[in-house]
């Protein structure tokens, strides 16, 4: 699917193909990669998701308790 | 938790988000190389925006048609969750154009056009803390946002596409033309689009609920 309406087709589009992922040429984080420590920066940041979402989970279980003392009323 | 359901599936969707967004494979591509990945971040933050500034606009009309006070509330959180992401994504995309088009602000007609959207939205919430009675300012915001969305597609989807942008799909941008054709990334994009309006639909709705709560309370001590 193209994003792209069908009003505007003047601006063509390059398609990423398989010689895109093969390439050497351009630079990546190869050796970050292959070291593991990719796997540290992905658990930094699932670690501090965690931490965010237990925070709003606790807040919406508050607002929760709130509502069922209301009712009870 | 209410209706906890789709609260289990935000968390699904953005753990595999940031898991996926980080390790699976993308397209080497010059000038963009690993920042790539920024797609599944920053370009959701605007996909959010929009999906919740439609839910706000939809409440919107709502109120108006019914003049209860619940739809407004649901338009306020929802533009302000909007807000929020819109704030973030004019934040993450000066620092991934900083990297990529060399400078945090180059006057594109996207970046400008999405400021002139925030500056709308801030005047929508200035708007609203300068009337005091509810249902006038129900009314009044709810036209304004009205005008306001109808001003924001135009500005962020259509004039930027009439002219020159460094941003894909804007005129002649050399590094990233395609990325939304590419399947290996529509892979995490799709699923991130979702994850993050979820996101952004969880904190909205809490909230409206306390909101509620807070109406109560007010009313409660009127009566006594």
């Amino acid at each position: 699917m193209s994003l792209s309406f069908t009003a505007v087709q003047a601006q063509e589009k390059i398609a990423v193909t398989a010689a895109d992922y093969s390439n050497n040429e351009v630079e990546m984080a190869d050796l970050m990669r292959s070291e593991g420590k990719i796997y540290v920066l992905v658990g930094v940041i699932v670690l501090i998701f965690i931490g965010l979402l237990a925070y709003v989970i606790q807040t919406d279980r508050r607002v929760s308790k709130l509502e069922k003392v209301r009712q009870t009323k | 938790m209410r209706q906890s359901w789709w609260k289990f599936l935000t968390v699904g969707l953005l753990l595999y988000t940031l898991v996926g967004g980080l390790l699976l494979e993308v397209p080497r591509l010059p000038i963009l190389n690993e920042t790539i990945r920024a797609l599944h971040f920053h370009v959701t933050m605007w996909f959010g925006m929009i999906l919740m500034l439609l839910v706000a606009a939809w409440h919107s009309v709502k109120y108006l048609r019914s003049n209860d006070l619940k739809h407004d509330d649901m338009a306020l959180e929802f533009t302000n969750a909007a807000i929020l992401f819109g704030v973030l994504g004019i934040v993450t995309g000066m620092l991934w154009a900083k990297f990529t088009w060399g400078d945090y602000w180059s006057g594109d007609p996207k970046q400008n056009a999405s400021a002139i959207g925030l500056l709308m939205y801030f005047a929508y919430l200035i708007l609203r803390g300068s009337l005091s009675d509810a249902q006038q300012r129900g009314r009044i915001a709810a036209v304004y946002n009205l005008f306001a969305f109808a001003a924001f597609i135009p500005l962020i989807f259509v004039l930027p596409r009439l002219t020159d942008s460094l941003h894909p799909g804007n005129g002649g941008n050399p590094g990233f033309n395609a990325y939304d054709l590419d399947s290996k990334l529509r892979l995490v994009f799709y699923p991130a689009i979702l994850a993050w309006t979820l996101l952004g639909t969880w904190i909205a709705t809490v909230r409206v609920r306390i909101r509620r709560l807070e109406r109560e309370v007010e009313e409660n001590r009127i009566n006594d």
